[in-house]
């Protein structure tokens, strides 16, 4: 655990040093903000006091972010061969795995707890529902870890981060919103299975305040699977 | 603690890097790696280190076995790779740090060893800056510093002062064999002078096998086997008195050193001194022989007759 921690640091610690986490805090805001409270579907626009705006909007830029942070994890230190003397370490390969990923969680974490100015402005325009709140936030953290753990598995398989940022895009976008909508062109078991697959499935009932075991079990097969394949992955370079 | 190679093998496809090696390195020793460029040091230390796996094989540092134990030798070893890999972004002292906090050193302790560090590998001037701001010579010093944090009982090296000035090179070396005196070492170069200068024992590898093991002396001696005299005639004719020393029975082969006038290189035939026979052919023909003298076999030679077929 004690490994896992002082690795997670470091990658924040990079993160901070390198602007990466203050242009990531600040586009993520302005972007969530500008459209939560200005434009579009938008919370006057909506007119009830729920945070369903934001979550929609966190939903894709969070898509969108999460690769540009994870691509470097891996890629980086295989390309200047760094890796080398991190796996020479008394450190196992899923310590290296996990404190990456904890790393970028953290971020992410940082970031939505920066909108909660948002729930308690809602929360002072009318009676809000404070279980789809806090559930919404559960399903962001968990889409959240899925793309990270995606991201961390194309970030080791390449030494090109840009190689890394959009493989992960690629794999994402078929969770975020491809099977989904192929879901709606099969019936029966193909479609289900389909729309099981769908990240937005089950994010969707979350932010509206239902949390299934089904759904976080969901989630955390993804994640656990990104974590194991990126480990297998590590491995792979010792052969 | 003892380094214990035993038949390790290692291909990359169908190439074999590292084709069935055994060796030892006891505890205090210093063993320099030698081999020309691809002959598989680096491939065997990066096999020692954990870091890559075997195809066959296995080796042991202390009691523990790269295969059962890989955790407990990384925290026996201190390992600098090749080309000094490091974090740039980070600051010396934070990189420092993390280093110790990987190598599981006691909280308490950790602002010591670093300091400690510091002072030994000469790095006072330069720890609030960040690694990539400093000159090559300081990154290693860095290198080294990260290797030998924990304290450990084994170091391994790959190429430590590759791409130093001079003076850092006698720097590195002189630190390397004050450490070396309680620690099991093994570091690699290609470079002939520094392994001779450094260490206690010369292991040559070359595709992949061992070709020669033992101290920069008795290396010298294996293939000395033949006399090479460096003789300086004055006054005759070159061409005669090259004839002449041809003639001689017990002379191999005879050279002229460009540049020097009547300078020669003999080689005399093998187990055979031709040094009595000369000194009298010069008395026969009243030349004036005013050098004589044996030409030591160098490193470079052996290493030269080790490594190319």
């Amino acid at each position: 655990m004690k490994q896992i921690w002082t690795i997670a640091r470091r990658e924040l610690s990079v993160f901070f040093n390198s602007l990466i986490a203050y242009i990531m805090l600040i586009t993520f805001l302005g972007f969530s903000g500008f459209f939560t409270w200005l434009y579009g579907a938008d919370v006057f626009f909506v007119k009830q006091a729920s945070l369903q705006s934001f979550f929609s909007i966190a939903y894709w830029t969070l898509f969108f972010f999460i690769p540009a942070l994870t691509m470097r994890l891996f890629a980086e230190e295989n390309r200047s061969g760094t890796i080398e003397l991190l796996l020479t370490k008394p450190v196992t390969d899923w310590q290296v795995v996990v404190g990456k990923f904890l790393s970028t969680l953290i971020l992410i974490i940082i970031a939505l707890v920066l909108t909660l100015p948002y729930y308690f402005t809602v929360a002072n325009l009318g009676s809000i529902d404070n279980g789809a709140v806090w559930a919404g936030y559960l399903g962001l953290i968990l889409m959240s870890s899925v793309y990270i753990a995606i991201g961390i598995y194309t970030s080791s398989i390449s030494n090109n981060q840009i190689v890394s940022y959009l493989l992960a895009l690629f794999i994402g976008i078929f969770f975020q919103i491809i099977f989904s909508l192929l879901a709606g062109n099969f019936s029966g078991m193909v479609g289900e299975v389909l729309n099981y697959l769908s990240i937005s499935t089950h994010f969707d009932s979350m932010s509206r305040g239902v949390i299934d075991s089904k759904d976080l079990v969901y989630f955390l097969s993804i994640i656990f699977m990104g974590l194991i394949m990126t480990e297998a992955n590590v491995e792979k370079k010792r052969l | 603690m003892d380094i214990v190679v035993e038949n390790l093998t290692k291909k990359y496809g169908a190439q074999k890097a590292v084709d069935n090696i055994s060796f030892r390195v006891k505890t205090g020793e210093i063993l320099g790696f030698l081999g020309p460029n691809g002959a598989g040091k680096t491939t065997t230390m990066k096999i020692i280190t954990t870091f890559l796996a075997p195809n066959d094989g296995n080796a042991f540092v202390g009691n523990f076995s790269i295969k059962d134990n890989p955790e407990s030798i990384r925290k026996n070893i201190g390992y600098l790779p090749e080309n000094n890999p490091l974090y740039e972004d980070m600051p010396v002292i934070d990189y420092l740090r993390f280093v110790a906090e990987l190598q599981n050193i006691e909280k308490s302790k950790i602002n010591d060893r670093i300091l400690d560090m510091v002072n030994l590998c000469g790095l006072e001037g330069e720890k609030q800056k960040k690694i990539n701001e400093l000159s090559k010579g300081y990154k290693q010093r860095v290198g080294l510093a990260q290797a030998l944090i924990h304290n450990p009982e084994v170091l391994i090296l790959d190429e430590p002062t590759s791409g130093l000035d001079p003076n850092q090179i006698v720097e590195i070396r002189e630190l390397i064999k004050k450490i070396g005196r309680e620690k099991t070492v093994i570091l690699s170069s290609h470079i002939l002078a520094e392994v001779e200068a450094t260490c206690d024992r010369i292991l040559i590898i070359n595709k992949g096998k061992i070709v020669a093991d033992g101290t920069a002396k008795e290396l010298r001696k294996q293939s000395e086997g033949k006399e090479i005299l460096r003789v300086r005639i004055e006054d005759g004719d070159k061409n005669e008195i090259f004839k002449a020393l041809q003639e001689v029975s017990t002379v191999g082969t005879v050279d002229f050193i460009p540049g020097e006038g009547n300078a020669f290189e003999i080689q005399s035939k093998p187990e055979l001194s031709s040094r009595r026979e000369i000194f009298k052919l010069c008395v026969d023909k009243k030349w004036v022989m005013t050098e004589m003298s044996f030409v030591e076999t160098k490193l470079e030679d052996v290493f030269r007759d080790l490594t190319m077929n």
